[in-house]
């Protein structure tokens, strides 16, 4: 619905990301960038064998695009016009031929292109996955995942388009361009000169409406994104719509960004409406006077009938060329945009990482220490974690609480080293996380995430995700100690059951049984639990508290708690405010003291 | 959407046939626009009919080495050449920009009707529905009707109409050559449909394939921290590489299939011309044609099989049009669950024909509710809402809380039973009027991409400031506003400021408030935020559940000792009512929620 954004904020919402993905060749560069050519190229280069065929295919096809005119004017004048029969059936034989080369020829080029483009695509795809792969948190942090998506889908397929189809199509059509204009004079100097008068109008039109068309279709994404956007927002809020009986004013904003959309696709036709009779004017205007000048020159024995044939033959496949070239432009610009956003991803290094010393991380047996650790996320936001102390003794729980914001989530990103902290030290059993390698140290803690992250696929596979190789008895034995055996086998499709987004078809608390299943299959050393805030019912409430207490048993854990039962069977409640830990100690202890856990706790727990 | 309520769908399933006329149909308003469309296609086609006889009259009566007469011949040739395609190109101005608006308009009143009953479907719809699915619905299926109704249905009538004319034409100069150009034809239509019986199947699968490598990507980010925590970075990769590899082999097979389609096309036409060049040849020699017919004839034999190739893309674009078709009038054929009766009254006129106001008196009269023909959510709940009551609803998640208090602004009916509010049935009173009177917070707070004013004036675009301000302030959510950048003109989504869920929460209750409405319902107003915004939100509530009747799922203690009605519910019935007192000892379930859930704090 979007009431006022129109006007002020076009991109809200889901519309930020709409437009990036709908936005085709929405970001332009300079047509050409040697740096980003170069780095591109290389990536042709395993590719050579099949791109010379797919050139020496290409010189085939430019040469017998240029021979069969030829060869009709030669009908023509050579016995057509001297009644050759015999002559007249051995040139079509040729040309036939001409022409099933030049079929075998063209499929060819076109399936070694296609082929060598789809296969540098697919590298291109799994080299950017890789690399993302090694990037810290911190990338995923400050990029909408829909805009990192997009450079490698969309970005890298108009790479491709460039890389594998542009080039070719550079030199084909340049080689027939060229063709054609020598070929044309030699045949008649004059009557070449004179059809040539045309391709400066013909370029002129073709860049006044690549301009205009630029702006005008951009236009329509522009309104496009709006028509989803406003959409989209109607279905997101269609409830409070309808509870507050807003019905009709929703429909009116959405018939004007309906109607605006709507001039917008007629207006950038419009131009093609214009543009296509322009060129199709122009070729006439070429054929015209190809036909009087020619005809002229034919009356007054100057040039053959054949000449003025293939004049005629060679004038329509003169433009073709021309108009493929300046498209061609349009795509290299967006290519070459494209192609810097691609290299910036590939070149980003990750902010955290391994040191070339870097060592595996011995198994750990769970003591965790902070030592005057501050930290902030990017050097140009303010510190989050100041001069923060905390020893966590093997096998203790300790819960971190303290309102939203204070730096509880922080403190968890660091003991597993997503960030490497600004200042001070992260030790486990007295080793610095920053001297072993982040495998080897994640391999031994566990994670059970606040929103209860779930990949799309089947629950077993979402268990069996920390340790793929695991036997289906271990998933089973897993589910069990995490309590969600029993509703598991209660779907029809029991452990292969598609999880799907939403809260679709596992209910949120059902979620969570599943995200603890997967941490108890790796059987961590040390976990990280982000305890889940949303209400569930208190069957699968007491459900979740037993999978989480034999999940903690014996590891060292860190909870981001929300709950009083945890709180209170923690060994160390550690209150955060604003970046500091102001309070450790158990739970009487701190009630005991009166201080701001007290005040938390009466504030929170006691109604 | 899989699964639109089987109640309401239409029974019936029409033909494709009957499916693509009424698509045609939206093309009924604009027939005027369309007509002339067409006008301008048939003259179009006039004139390419034209062009290639003169060039061949120019090449037979304008190249004489003589004379003036000659001369004569070539200039009228020329220059009607060049007046002929300046008035087609004004021919296919309009032509094309009528068929374009004439399809925009299509697309616009589609969009326009799509949009109104989705925001009209009821509740029962929208819990069964995809937003995705409804966006894809009225963005890229009605983009495909736009198609159809104007660009591809003109190329089809267009194409067949310049292939028989050129037919005709080729047949009437010389019937023997004629017909061995139109040899041509069948194998191009063989070629054709061969290819998109093949390719078409398998463009579905490689775009699914397609599709399943960006939900790997996309799923693999979303989850980054789950995939480090893990260390499965490894094995990410080679799933990656696995759906990646099966792209690349579809694709590659795709790209063999059409790097032949397209060539092999060109060469039956050009092996035909072939043909023809040696054919006409030999008929010229013989001085039963002219050269100037000849060249005539191959370029009518290059406008005899250029519609070939468009219309090999435009029949599969057809039968897709027609499949969207089919998604687009599920929608709209759909009824809402929850409709007025004819000719209902407003709810106050009503009351004041009984010279009564609004009190706020909502009765349940053995009221139950089942979805479709699923298990009953709601048996036999009856109670009363005397006004400015505070009436909290307790019980476990799926007791049916939330549902009884959506029965009260009807984003359901009752499927047994009646509602009453003052007395008055609430399915006799307009929609609108009912709920005009009703202030709802719902479970998940759904604000809109516009500033914090528009939000909260959302039920109200024409309160005042001081309104808007005192709306706010009975939220507690005043001061957080002025401490933004721009107060209450700060926009609220991705390009304005982020706002927690508390605060958010707040927004939503002024928004409530500002109506100033007789009943005020409260679903889970407190979920999900820190004790801090806790605390302040249920300031808020306290003050806002004085003078009305309030609705509230609670899970506070605070809340639940001062209702003046408890309703404890299980399995869909009221299990217990009364005070906190008398159900401390009457009721063990409520002694059970009590203990576990109100003494806790958090659910």
């Amino acid at each position: 619905m979007g009431f006022g954004i129109g006007v002020s904020s076009p991109g809200m919402g889901p519309r930020g990301i709409i437009e990036q993905f709908s936005g085709g060749d929405n970001q332009r560069g300079a047509a050409f960038n040697r740096r980003v050519v170069v780095r591109l190229l290389a990536y042709l280069k395993p590719y050579k064998r099949p791109m010379l065929l797919a050139c020496l295919a290409m010189l085939v096809v430019s040469g017998l695009t240029l021979l069969t005119p030829y060869l009709l004017k030669e009908a023509v004048d050579q016995y057509i016009s001297q009644g050759d029969r015999a002559g007249l059936a051995h040139i079509s034989l040729l040309t036939a031929a001409a022409f099933a080369g030049l079929y075998l020829a063209t499929a060819g080029q076109q399936y070694l292109l296609a082929w060598v483009g789809q296969r540098v695509l697919a590298n291109l795809r799994s080299a950017l996955f890789r690399h993302l792969q090694q990037l810290s948190l911190g990338y995923h942090d400050t990029h909408i995942v829909g805009v990192t998506v997009s450079r490698v889908m969309n970005d890298v397929a108009t790479i491709n388009e460039l890389l594998s189809q542009g080039i070719i199509t550079l030199l084909g059509d340049t080689l027939i361009l060229v063709g054609i204009v020598v070929i044309m004079l030699t045949m008649s100097p004059r009557l070449a000169l004179l059809t040539f008068i045309v391709l400066p109008l013909m370029l002129g039109v073709t860049m006044w409406f690549s301009s205009r068309a630029r702006v005008a279709f951009r236009e329509t994404r522009t309104r496009v994104a709006r028509v989803v956007g406003d959409l989209a927002e109607d279905i997101a809020g269609v409830r409070v719509i309808q509870a507050f009986g807003q019905e009709d004013s929703t429909q009116e904003r959405f018939t004007q960004v309906n109607e605006a959309n709507r001039d917008a696709h007629i207006n950038a036709m419009t131009l093609s409406f214009i543009f296509l009779p322009a060129i199709e004017f122009l070729g006439v205007l070429s054929t015209a006077i190809v036909l009087w000048f020619g005809g002229r020159a034919v009356a007054a024995d100057e040039i053959t009938l054949g000449v003025l044939v293939a004049f005629l033959s060679y004038v329509t496949r003169f433009f073709q060329p021309v108009q493929e070239l300046s498209r061609l432009y349009t795509t290299m610009q967006s290519a070459m945009a494209g192609g810097e956003q691609v290299l910036k991803l590939l070149d980003s290094p990750p902010e955290v990482q391994d040191q070339p010393e870097a060592g595996e991380m011995p198994q750990i047996s769970g003591r965790v220490s902070l030592d005057h650790v501050s930290f902030r996320y990017r050097p140009d936001l303010p510190e989050v974690l100041h001069d923060v102390n905390l020893m966590i003794e093997p096998g203790q729980t300790v819960a971190l609480v303290g309102p939203t914001g204070a730096g509880k989530t922080s403190i968890g990103n660091l003991i597993a080293r997503f960030y490497d902290v600004s200042a001070g030290m992260v030790a486990i059993d007295g080793i610095d996380v920053r001297t072993v390698t982040q495998q080897s140290l994640h391999r031994q803690i566990g994670l059970v995430p606040q929103d209860s992250f779930l990949f799309s696929g089947s629950i077993a596979e979402n268990i069996r995700f920390g340790r793929p190789q695991a036997s289906d008895a271990e998933v089973e034995e897993a589910a069990r100690l995490a309590n969600a055996h029993d509703f598991i086998i209660a779907k029809p499709d029991g452990y292969q059951t598609r999880v799907l987004e939403g809260a679709a078809n596992l209910s949120v608390g059902q979620r969570q049984l599943v995200c603890i299943a997967r941490a108890i299959l790796t059987n961590p050393r040390i976990l990280i639990l982000d305890e889940a805030t949303s209400n569930v019912d208190s069957m699968t409430e007491s459900l979740i508290q037993g999978a989480l207490r034999k999940l903690l048993q014996g590891r060292t854990a860190v909870v981001i708690a929300h709950r009083l039962s945890t709180i209170r069977s923690a060994d160390l409640i550690c209150v955060v405010q604003d970046g500091q830990i102001v309070e450790q100690g158990n739970h009487d202890e701190l009630l005991e003291r009166g201080g701001a856990y007290r005040a938390l706790y009466q504030r929170q727990f006691s109604g | 959407m899989q699964r639109i309520s089987s109640e309401n769908r239409p029974s019936t399933s029409p033909s494709q046939a009957q499916i693509l006329w009424r698509c045609f149909g939206y093309l009924r308003p604009h027939w005027k626009i369309t007509a002339g469309a067409y006008l301008m296609m048939v003259l179009i086609d006039a004139v390419a009919m034209i062009n290639p006889q003169l060039i061949g009259w120019a090449i037979d009566h304008g190249l004489e080495a003589d004379s003036a007469s000659s001369t004569g011949s070539l200039t009228l040739a020329v220059g009607a050449l060049l007046v002929l395609v300046l008035v087609k190109g004004l021919f296919t101005y309009f032509q094309g920009r009528w068929t374009e608006v004439a399809s925009q308009n299509v697309a616009y009143d589609l969009r326009n009707e799509l949009q109104r009953k989705i925001t009209q479907l009821s509740f029962s719809f929208h819990d069964q529905s995809e937003a995705g699915d409804l966006l894809s619905r009225t963005i890229q299926d009605v983009e495909r009707i736009r198609f159809l109704t104007g660009r591809a249905m003109f190329r089809v009538i267009e194409g067949s109409l310049l292939m028989l004319v050129t037919a005709v034409v080729m047949i009437v100069m010389n019937p023997l050559l004629g017909l061995m150009a139109l040899l041509a034809l069948p194998l191009l239509v063989v070629q054709s449909i061969s290819f998109g019986r093949v390719f078409r199947p398998l463009s579905v699968v490689i775009q699914k394939q397609l599709a399943t490598v960006t939900t790997r990507v996309e799923q693999n980010l979303r989850g980054a921290r789950v995939v480090k925590t893990f260390a499965q970075e490894e094995a990410e990769i080679e799933r990656f590489e696995a759906e990646n590899r099966r792209w690349f082999d579809l694709s590659a097979t795709a790209a063999r299939l059409q790097a032949v389609n397209m060539p092999r096309l060109h060469l039956i036409a050009n092996l035909s011309s072939v043909v023809i060049l040696w054919y006409g040849g030999t008929l010229v020699i013989n001085g039963q044609l002219t050269l100037g017919e000849l060249v005539a004839f191959t370029t009518y034999m290059a406008q005899l099989v250029s519609p070939v190739r468009f219309l090999g893309m435009i029949l599969p674009a057809i039968s897709m049009a027609a499949a969207s078709a089919e998604r687009i009038f599920e929608i709209l054929d759909t009824v809402p669950e929850v409709h007025e009766e004819p000719g209902a009254p407003e709810l106050l006129e009503r009351l004041a024909a009984e010279k009564r106001v609004c009190r706020g008196h909502i009765r349940f009269e053995n009221v139950a509710f089942s979805y479709g023909r699923h298990a009953s959510i709601l048996k036999d709940i009856t109670f009363d809402a005397l006004p400015d009551q505070v009436v909290a609803l307790l019980g476990p998640t799926g007791s049916g809380k939330t549902t009884v208090v959506n029965l009260i602004p009807r984003f359901y009916d009752p499927s047994a039973g009646r509602i009453t509010l003052d007395g008055v049935d609430i399915r006799e009173v307009t929609l609108n009027s009912l709920r005009a009177q009703i202030g709802i917070v719902l479970q998940e707070t759904t604000l809109f991409a516009a500033s914090i004013r528009e939000n909260i004036t959302f039920g109200r675009p024409d309160a005042t400031q001081e309104e808007i301000e005192a709306a706010a302030r009975d939220a507690q959510a005043h001061e957080f506003i002025l401490q933004t950048q721009k107060g209450y003109d700060t926009p609220v989504g991705e390009r304005g400021i982020t706002l927690s869920g508390g605060q958010k929460q707040r927004i939503a209750i002024a928004r409530a408030l500002l109506t100033d409405p007789r009943i005020l319902i409260l679903d889970d107003a407190t979920s999900s935020v820190d004790s801090e915004t806790e605390h302040l939100i249920q300031l808020a509530l306290e003050r806002v559940m004085q003078a009305r009747t309030t609705f509230v799922i609670a899970h506070r203690l605070s809340t639940v000792q001062r209702a003046d009605l408890i309703l404890v519910l299980d399995k869909g019935r009221i299990v217990a009512s009364g005070k906190h007192a008398d159900l401390l000892t009457a009721s063990p379930l409520y002694q059970n929620i009590y203990n576990q859930q109100l003494k806790r704090g958090k659910g």
